[in-house]
């Protein structure tokens, strides 16, 4: 439809753009599909004729968030959700694009399959939608993928998902190929074998519930193993989800011996801790498991100081059946990519974090991470925008939400703030009227 | 834990026997006359008449020091009217009761059946190999199916820790938690402290030392709470590998051999441990568990000369108890399952006070 690529202009925003560290009052035009320019004053030098004018009123504009790693059941589990459905709740949650895994059915781990995820994408999905492929054929974590041939198809990244690479000769060699393609590995840091029959993290609180716990080792050790084999290859990696202030300690590491590493933590996890179990309440079980308040509080400081990378959504939908179980029982994973950005709020409203922080950790830094053009409103950048009325109260009803399982962490959950309009590729795809 | 010096008013106030130490043997209450009918006690309500301040037990954890005392006071009660020949009540006349097991056991299955049907409730038994449980029926479902039933009580034992509280959540009557996984088992912590009541006329004050698999035992998490709370000295003894990281934090002591664990106990409660545990996953073996961690007489003889032994059973024998010790002078295996009863009894009627119509 023409009316919908109609120029926009949104006036009189709070505009914050982390890629140029800009938090100020200013207007921003699209047209064309592309952010023309952000900067003050545009609405009154006039605007090309027809521009739609959108009055702001010192409501909060900003880069689309780039959700760097969301659980897709398409192909093979759409009735959980399809690239459509976590489209429509990526665009209420002020996603505009979504990073969606390699474990699905089949496993996207050939170019064919990468295809067929972008074109059902491009044909059903309102927001953009960039798969990352399978390090290893099938998840299996023995024989590395067609590295090349994926990155061409589409493959923003390699990872094996929810699953980590046990085999440190694998990931050696995976490391050491895909650095001549300047590929990004994304890896799941959790030892299996430690990890065991654990459901929740370790320590007073599941020994109270009698739960068996995860220890914080079982992701230290396989990161610190990985670090090192960083160092063997200078490939390029990226730790998929982290929990602790001893993961922090070896990147910070990693960071000082100059590797290309960069780390990633769920918004749950910088949001919430262990304690929000409460009685059992199997839609925080996660996996990596929600761990501590000074766990969480470290993380939140990491993010501070830019040791921290991203903020994902780890969004993982799961049908009731799977989550009304006994806890040890349940699926592991929650939906979290239309909270996400209103959960992360929650630090900047706390004071815990400034609004450059959570939009730089949540949208430019993983477009920069992926080599996507997204996450800045510099000139020339697409028109991927998000209105947020910053103040806004209300309470999360899963019922209301996008996606097709309510598997919500944030069940009944007070908010302050809520996304107002999205804009992808400068059309309005969602908006509260 | 300042509140210990109330514990222990309220404890002089209630226990029956305060006091001097009592004969340990099964007999130590004077029988009433026995007569073939007492009408009168059948139909009268029981004297202790506190009302329990939760809708379910789905554990220690929760109940009030008054909760615990009162459940204990009422199942003195039942210990004499289960001496008797004529043991009925009609209390539960009319309600109807379910035990609904997921994970097999004969003794605390029978032991709520008997405490049901003295009661006079309609007791039906549910186990998961005679049921649709097998055949991949969820948890949710079968709890919504029972409840459609209209039953009053259900007797819930899962293996899976929290899955109790989860049924309870789907159902309108009240629930018993009979053991969910390495969770709680709040009657058998009961049964344990009326025991422990009965033979040494305290809790408070007393140091109890619990030995074995800690870290899968609802029994030990559950007499952790209930101990603590009326002001006993808790530790738990155990190879390092059986206990859960974190336990320190539960307010007990912590030993890893038995000769520190039962240095001045008075009490020595030991666990099951299963065999698939001790085959090199959590211990060695079971004679290198047996000769570290086993109770014989010689590890007894570390304890207080008065210590009493005491087990949740079933036993392993020649695992974590010797023979000897189990059948010995010190041992009150056998009373504990006859509180066990009691205390059932005092559970029952107790929620059953807080039911609609009661």
């Amino acid at each position: 439809m023409l009316s919908d690529r109609r120029p926009i202009l949104l006036a009189n925003a709070r505009v914050v753009d982390p890629s140029r560290n800009f938090d100020g009052i200013a207007d921003v035009l699209m047209a064309d599909g592309v952010v023309r320019e952000a900067k003050k004053g545009i609405g009154a030098a006039g605007v090309p004729e027809g521009t739609e004018v959108i009055d702001c009123r010192g409501k909060l504009v900003a880069p689309g968030l780039v959700d760097m790693r969301a659980f897709v059941g398409e192909p093979g589990a759409a009735s959980r959700e399809s690239l459509a459905s976590a489209s429509q709740a990526a665009a209420a949650g002020g996603v505009t694009t979504i990073i969606c895994q390699p474990d699905t059915s089949p496993v996207i781990d050939d170019p064919a399959t990468v295809d067929y995820v972008l074109r059902r994408a491009r044909d059903t999905a309102i927001v953009h939608v960039h798969p990352m492929a399978a390090l290893t054929k099938g998840l299996n974590g023995k024989e590395m993928t067609e590295i090349g041939l994926l990155k061409a198809a589409g493959a923003v990244a390699f990872t094996d998902g929810a699953k980590s690479v046990t085999n440190a000769q694998v990931m050696r060699r995976a490391l050491t190929y895909a650095r001549d393609f300047d590929a990004l590995i994304v890896h799941h840091t959790e030892d299996p074998d430690l990890t065991a029959d654990g459901v929740m993290n370790e320590g007073e609180f599941a020994a109270r519930l009698g739960l068996l716990g995860v220890p914080k080792a079982a992701e230290t050790i396989m990161l610190e193993r990985d670090i090192r084999l960083v160092g063997l290859t200078r490939g390029r990696y990226h730790a998929a989800s982290i929990t602790c202030p001893e993961s922090l300690e070896v990147l910070e590491r990693a960071r000082e011996a100059g590797l290309a590493v960069t780390a990633a933590a769920s918004i749950n996890h910088v949001t919430l801790n262990e304690n929000d179990i409460g009685p059992y309440r199997t839609f925080l079980k996660l996996s990596p498991p929600l761990r501590e308040e000074h766990d969480r509080q470290a993380l939140v400081q990491a993010l501070r100081s830019g040791l921290l990378d991203v903020i994902m959504s780890d969004h993982n939908p799961q049908d009731v059946e799977t989550k009304r179980l006994p806890f040890a029982e349940a699926a592991a994973g929650a939906i979290g990519i239309e909270t996400m950005l209103i959960a992360g709020l929650r630090l900047v409203h706390n004071g815990e974090i400034d609004l450059l922080t959570l939009l730089r950790a949540t949208s430019t830094r993983p477009a920069e991470l992926l080599g996507l053009p997204g996450g800045t409103l510099r000139a020339g950048a697409p028109a991927d925008v998000i209105v947020v009325d910053m103040d806004q109260p209300w309470v999360v009803n899963p019922d209301e939400l996008k996606s097709k399982c309510k598997n919500t962490p944030f069940d009944e959950a007070r908010m302050q703030g809520r996304v107002v309009r999205t804009i992808v590729g400068g059309r309005t795809v969602y908006e509260v009227v | 834990m300042n509140d210990h010096n109330a514990v222990g008013e309220q404890l002089a106030i209630f226990a029956p026997r305060a006091g001097g130490l009592v004969d340990r043997s099964c007999a130590p209450l004077p029988r009433p006359a026995l007569t073939p009918i007492d009408m009168a006690l059948m139909n009268s309500p029981a004297k202790t008449s506190f009302v329990l301040s939760q809708k379910h037990l789905l554990g220690i954890e929760g109940l009030t020091v008054q909760d615990i005392t009162g459940l204990l006071d009422l199942a003195e009660e039942f210990v004499i009217l289960n001496r008797q020949v004529e043991k009925k009540r009609t209390t539960l006349r009319g309600r109807t009761q379910i035990n609904l097991f997921f994970e097999v056991s004969t003794r605390t299955q029978s032991s709520f059946e008997l405490a049901g049907k003295r009661l006079g409730a309609d007791v039906m038994n549910m186990s998961a190999s005679s049921s649709s449980m097998r055949k991949g029926e969820t948890l949710m479902d079968t709890a919504i199916t029972l409840n459609a039933m209209h039953p009053d009580l259900i007797v819930v034992r899962h293996h899976a820790s929290g899955a109790v509280a989860l049924l309870a959540r789907k159902v309108d009557c009240s629930v018993i938690n009979a053991g969910d996984g390495a969770h709680e088992h709040p009657t058998q912590a009961l049964l344990d402290a009326l025991t422990i009541r009965r033979n040494k006329g305290r809790i408070e004050g007393l140091t109890v030392a619990i030995c074995g698999d800690i870290l899968h035992s609802r029994v030990a998490r559950s007499n952790i709470i209930l101990l603590g709370a009326m002001g006993a000295r808790v530790r738990v003894v155990a190879p390092s590998t059986l206990l859960p990281p974190g336990i320190e934090r539960m307010g007990v002591e912590v030993a890893r051999d038995m000769r520190e664990g039962l240095n001045g106990a008075d009490i020595v409660m030991m666990l099951r441990l299963q065999r698939e545990r001790m085959n090199g996953s959590y211990v060695p073996s079971v004679s290198e568990y047996f000769h570290y961690f086993g109770l014989d007489e010689k590890k007894l003889s570390y304890a207080k000369p008065d210590a009493l032994v005491m087990h949740p059973g079933p036993m392993n024998r020649g695992v974590e108890i010797d023979s000897i010790v189990a059948d010995g002078a010190h041992s009150l295996i056998r009373e504990q399952v006859e509180m066990g009863v009691a205390v059932r009894m005092a559970v029952l009627e107790a929620l059953s006070r807080n039911l609609p119509n009661a």
